[in-house]
């Protein structure tokens, strides 16, 4: 009797999985459709970093709805979770899959230099999205699209600098903690790199940088700790949005209040990305005081340049995509940075 | 019938167990071919999974004998961790050469055995709280020893990193027409290496067919006059020993120190051993098991994302349903052989 009843439940089981596989096969053969269709498909491989921002979704989202089948495209999705050795997985898998392009979104600048000769010598096409590689043989990937970090963090910083002057604040009284990004990501070293710069230029204190690793919980942790270890923070640069709502929440919590008063005793949030609506919230009621736009669409740039390789021409080895300074401060309209003036994008209530 | 229920009979568990894995991994295999096609033809494909998971193997080896002498080690990912993380800081910030990295790698994995054995044999300490502790150690250790990920440049390094095996006739053609080789990376072999070693040691040696003893029956070991105590001390030592070497080899895939490397490994490495048929109450076992179970992790893991399954967490359902069926079978087959024996 037991020993039956064990039988069928094992069966059941089996038969679970079985189905499950000719689900899976069915539903896959179709979407293929008729065979001569399948064989016009350009089969994308896209080796993600992971999920762990908005900026990060939104990013994803933007390449799933670019190659999509009715556009001609399959697409491959593989989430890294934010762990190199994953992506390197991933890409050698698409090389076996025989994938026609290959997009990568790296999770840092250094080792790529053998994966990516891997996929040379199996001649497909490599576009690094996002994040730069850094390898010594710069034909080994075929272009970048992404943003100038550095540039962000330089508008930023120039925004903040032009508030101060106009509230006649002394330079020595700015006192800054830095909660940055994964160390080692491009992203980090641009946004880290354009504040010491500008602390430099501009006599500031820089009294940490603490890693915050783009998270919301690392965001608050960091921020907490510094609050409570520097009575005299002013200014809480965020390397990321995500980062920047743990940071308001840490704020909060100690007593203090998130703003631009800060001869008031606010503590003044500055961020990057601007994807998320939270964050627009956050802008407009006045407790982020100044985000730097950060494009994660990269999906139709992306599609445009693989559309362009297709007609046998060659893209831009650099391509940066266009990027806007958002601000709920209406006294500034306009920032200049390195001769270039950007308009700054008021966000009313 | 009777034919096959006899020899069924005949066989030991371990023996059993083993051919579950080898043939439910083939089945896989084959249906991944069936169903995938493409990416699975390529031998290539066999060989990343075996570049990907030489590491993986070589903690499970370990973490098999640990757990056929009843008892578990939950430190070997953090170990892979700290040693990736020592042997990148000596070889870059101090300038060292690759020989003595990799004598650091043995050194901690000796270290780590020679306490946790102690710990877990001679004060009998519970070997799950002790390798817990081992754990968050070896993680914190590798924080102190520095914070920030970094890839290692020196060039001695890279030129053994980038080292590849060729594999005669196993290569492939490329969309360009141009015929590619297949290739392993050096871990492979040494993975393979130990796999062999662990192999003769388990099978052919007193110490191997002590560790069976004491994980099967304590008391009756003791009256054997096995030495129990010893027995448990030396299978921390070659768990640990493993997790250094093995550590190595992740080191040497990835080529980068970072305090969350290797997150998880050593449950990879517990489900992989269950996987191959090594009981979690001890006694029952076998390294050519733990080696498909590896297999077998990573190829479902690989037929979930080509399967387009592409969502982060659904390579963990059906890690956990794979285990799951696998228990399953296993209680029911040894039920079934018991029954049959009785009668």
């Amino acid at each position: 009797m037991k020993k039956s009843v064990v039988f069928i439940i094992l069966i059941c089981m089996i038969c679970v999985l079985a189905v499950g596989c000719a689900q899976g096969v069915s539903r896959k053969t179709a979407e293929e459709g008729p065979v001569e269709k399948k064989e016009d498909l350009i089969v994308v491989g896209f080796s993600q970093v992971g999920a762990e921002s908005d900026w990060r979704k939104e990013n994803s989202e933007s390449m799933r709805s670019a190659f999509t089948r009715d556009k001609g495209y399959e697409l491959i999705f593989e989430d890294a979770q934010q762990k190199q050795a994953n992506q390197i997985t991933a890409i050698r898998t698409f090389i076996q899959r025989g994938v026609d392009y290959i997009v990568l979104a790296p999770v840092a600048e250094d080792g790529w230099d053998t994966v990516l000769g891997e996929a040379r010598d199996a001649g497909i096409p490599v576009i690094v999205v996002d994040r730069m590689v850094n390898v010594e043989d710069e034909s080994l990937f075929t272009c970048w699209v992404g943003s100038d970090f550095r540039l962000e963090s330089q508008k930023a910083c120039r925004w903040l600098k032009v508030y101060l002057d106009k509230q006649h604040f002394k330079p020595g009284d700015v006192n800054i903690v830095d909660i940055q990004g994964t160390i080692g990501s491009s992203a980090q070293i641009g946004r880290t790199r354009g504040l010491r710069d500008a602390v430099i230029d501009n006599g500031w204190n820089l009294l940490d940088a603490v890693p915050g690793e783009f998270t919301q919980a690392k965001g608050r942790e960091a921020t907490a700790r510094l609050l409570e270890k520097y009575d005299n923070i002013n200014v809480v640069y965020c390397e990321n949005d995500n980062e920047a709502f743990g940071a308001l929440e840490a704020i909060e919590a100690a007593g203090r209040r998130p703003g631009r008063n800060i001869r008031a005793g606010d503590v003044m949030v500055i961020s990057f990305d601007g994807v998320s609506s939270q964050a627009l919230d956050n802008l407009r009621s006045g407790s982020i005081s100044c985000i730097g736009e950060c494009n994660p669409l990269h999906g139709p740039r992306v599609r445009k340049i693989i559309e362009n390789i297709e007609k046998g021409e060659t893209p831009d080895k650099y391509e940066y995509v266009d990027e806007d300074i958002f601000s709920g401060y209406e006294g500034i309209t306009e920032i200049s940075v390195d001769g270039k003036s950007y308009p700054v994008k008021i966000m009313g209530k | 019938m009777s034919k096959i229920t006899n020899k069924f009979k005949d066989m030991t568990d371990t023996e059993l167990l083993l051919t579950i894995t080898i043939v439910v991994f083939f089945l896989m295999y084959i249906g991944a071919i069936i169903f995938q096609g493409k990416g699975f033809l390529k031998p290539q494909t066999f060989f990343n999974i075996l570049n990907a998971n030489a590491a993986l193997i070589i903690l499970s080896c370990g973490m098999s004998v640990v757990m056929i002498t009843g008892g578990i080690d939950i430190s070997v990912g953090g170990v892979t961790a700290l040693v990736s993380m020592c042997a990148a800081v000596y070889l870059d910030f101090k300038g060292g050469n690759v020989a003595v990295s990799m004598l650091i790698a043995i050194g901690i994995g000796l270290a780590y055995g020679l306490v946790q054995g102690f710990l877990v044999a001679y004060l009998d300490i519970q070997p799950f709280i002790v390798s817990l502790a081992g754990m968050f150690f070896a993680r914190g250790m590798t924080t102190i020893v520095n914070t920030n990920p970094f890839n290692v440049q020196n060039e001695s390094f890279q030129a053994l990193k980038n080292a590849r095996i060729i594999v005669p006739g196993m290569g492939s053609v490329n969309k360009k027409g141009v015929y590619v080789n297949a290739y392993v990376e050096i871990g492979v072999i040494v993975a393979i290496v130990i796999v062999i070693l662990m192999f003769c040691l388990l099978k052919w040696t007193k110490l191997g067919r002590n560790f069976y003893a004491v994980g099967g029956n304590k008391q009756s070991a003791l009256m054997l006059g096995i030495n129990v105590k010893k027995t448990k001390f030396m299978s921390h030592m070659i768990c640990s020993l493993l997790a250094g070497i093995g550590g190595y080899v992740y080191f040497l895939h990835v080529g980068s120190g970072a305090a969350t490397h290797a997150q998880g490994a050593e449950m990879n490495a517990i489900a992989s051993s269950i996987i191959g048929g090594t009981m979690l109450t001890g006694g029952v076992g076998n390294i050519i098991g733990t080696f498909f179970g590896v297999l077998s992790l990573s190829t479902i893991q690989n037929i979930v994302s080509s399967a387009g399954l592409d969502q982060a967490w659904w390579t963990g359902i059906t890690i956990a349903a794979m285990l799951c069926i696998f228990l399953v079978i296993q209680s029911v087959v040894m039920a079934r052989k018991k029954r049959a024996i009785k009668k």
